[in-house]
């Protein structure tokens, strides 16, 4: 595989930004009640994520160090407002499904987080590139997760009816159901990772563990 | 002592050993429910039966089936999935549709107790955690509770549980003995309080955890102008405080822990009842105090005969 198609594999699968680096956490829980908000959602970040990726890269001889931050929010609010407005213009049942999370994209961490590990390190090509494979890693994760909460939660798909003889599970499309699915697709991601031996190294610490004062296990690296 | 045959025996511990086993303690477990289940045949029906005997085999068959994937020892000879799913069974109204028990199955067994590790490692009480997920995800399933045949002269008629009749039409009779609309296993007060006296009288539990959740109950109740004796026989009360409540796993180990723990499933209880949303706060209330027994050990935590100050 050359290097520009395993930098967009990267982002896919090894480094797939929610179940693998766990970035972007907030919008993965709250817009994938369905299938079609995680694919708007995911394919409004991709936008975000190629165009920030290649201005960040192209001005990162000139952004000074210390005001990189944001410098980078500034390009990433830029390239949102953008969108919304296309959104809001073209996309209006989109716009008013995901609601707050479409301008929220600019603190999405993921843009933030590539742009300061990738973008500003590497050339132009290869940081859109990045943003195209981490975006899609995005994209895809939310459809995934999407699918499996509405099809569960209520019983369509894309808004299909797929005639499931029971009732749905409303706790699908509330938010510890979204939790649970997040939880055991990472740990689907984590089992994946086990087969295929590219089992990535997560910290596990004691902090932040409510059982820490009582178990005083040493700290695992 | 004849110095010819004593010996010295060196052991780690423990050294007190008895005939007291897993297996044991669930099959008292089982034989004090027994009543309550003959109770909910007599009231609702073979119906009631047949959603027992469903959820039952589907939490045995998942643990089965987890240990052959897990490619473990097979854990179901300790009885324990046998337990939970009678008490899954008992938190479903008889009407529910067949699917409803094998998705609270997975919900109880897989994700509550095998997920976390298998017996003795759940965060909760299984079935509570069963009860509750169905609850949130079928509330209307969940809450179409059927009215006897006992009573009536129609087959059956749906209606709602005693605690959401304002007027209290039912007698302290009907709610003792359990004639009345609710889930499979709730509604005999007396079937329950015979399962309680024979795990007193096994000594499976103590009375502590029902004692201080039920009077806790009273004395709230009597407090906020409640009918007291209404309060304590209607809704899952009895059920959560003797079965649900005294799981080993997720009570308190002391006793000054356990009253801890019973008085706070008694207020949480009561908060809901009277001030929340829901008609019924016992399984929540029991979830939530489940939660909070490792702070509650380590609060009443002994100290260690021979050992040193605390931490």
């Amino acid at each position: 595989m050359n290097k520009k198609a395993s930098i967009v594999w990267n982002g896919i699968f090894k480094e797939n930004p929610s179940l693998r680096l766990v970035l972007g956490t907030c919008p993965t829980l709250a817009v994938t009640t369905l299938a079609v908000n995680g694919l708007g959602m995911g394919l409004a970040a991709t936008f975000v994520l190629i165009c920030s990726g290649a201005v960040i890269s192209a001005l990162r001889n000139i952004i000074p160090s210390k005001v990189r931050l944001p410098a980078y929010i500034t390009i990433i609010a830029a390239f949102v407002t953008l969108l919304m407005m296309l959104v809001k213009a073209y996309l209006p049942a989109l716009n008013s499904a995901l609601g707050v999370y479409l301008p929220l994209i600019v603190v999405n961490c993921i843009i933030l987080g590539r742009a300061e590990m990738f973008a500003s390190k590497n050339k132009v090509l290869d940081s859109a590139l990045d943003g195209l494979g981490m975006g899609l890693g995005f994209t895809l994760t939310l459809v995934l997760m999407g699918s499996i909460r509405e099809i569960l939660g209520s019983g369509t798909l894309f808004g299909l009816n797929l005639h499931i003889p029971m009732d749905p599970m409303t706790v699908f499309i509330t938010p510890p159901g979204g939790f649970f699915v997040f939880g055991v697709l990472m740990g689907l991601a984590i089992l994946l990772e086990n087969y295929t031996g590219h089992r990535m190294e997560r910290k596990q610490s004691c902090e932040g563990c409510p059982a820490a004062g009582m178990c005083q296990g040493e700290e695992e690296a | 002592m004849d110095n010819q045959t004593s010996h010295l025996v060196v052991s780690p511990v423990p050294h007190i050993r008895s005939a007291l086993t897993t297996q044991r303690i669930m099959l008292n477990v089982i034989i004090a429910l027994l009543p309550a289940l003959i109770a909910s045949t007599v009231i609702f029906g073979l119906r009631s039966l047949l959603v027992v005997a469903v959820t039952t085999a589907s939490c045995v068959l998942f643990e089965y089936l987890w240990c052959r994937i897990r490619k473990t020892a097979s854990t179901i000879g300790d009885l324990s999935a046998v337990v939970t799913g009678l008490l899954l069974a008992f938190n479903l109204p008889p009407t529910v549709p067949l699917y409803l028990p094998v998705i609270g199955a997975i919900a109880a067994i897989i994700v509550t107790k095998e997920l976390f590790g298998g017996i003795g490692c759940n965060f909760a009480n299984p079935a509570i955690v069963g009860r509750i997920t169905l609850a949130v995800s079928f509330p209307a399933r969940m809450t179409s509770y059927l009215y006897p045949k006992l009573l009536m002269d129609c087959d059956a008629l749906t209606s709602a549980t005693p605690l959401a009749v304002s007027d209290q039409r039912l007698s302290l009779l009907d709610l003792f003995l359990g004639t009345h609309g609710g889930v499979i296993g709730e509604t005999c007060a007396l079937a329950l309080l015979l399962g309680l006296i024979w795990l007193l009288a096994t000594r499976t539990i103590e009375i502590t955890i029902p004692l201080t959740y039920v009077g806790t109950v009273a004395v709230f109740s009597a407090i906020c102008g409640e009918n007291v004796l209404y309060q304590i026989l209607s809704g899952g009360l009895l059920l959560g405080a003797v079965f649900m409540a005294t799981d080993y796993t997720t009570s308190p180990f002391f006793r000054r822990g356990k009253i801890v723990f019973g008085v706070g499933l008694g207020v949480i209880t009561c908060l809901i009842r009277f001030w929340g949303n829901m008609n019924e706060g016992v399984s929540y209330s029991i979830l939530i105090m489940n939660l909070l027994v490792p702070y509650i050990n380590r609060v009443f935590r002994r100290t260690p005969m021979g050992g040193g100050t605390r931490k």
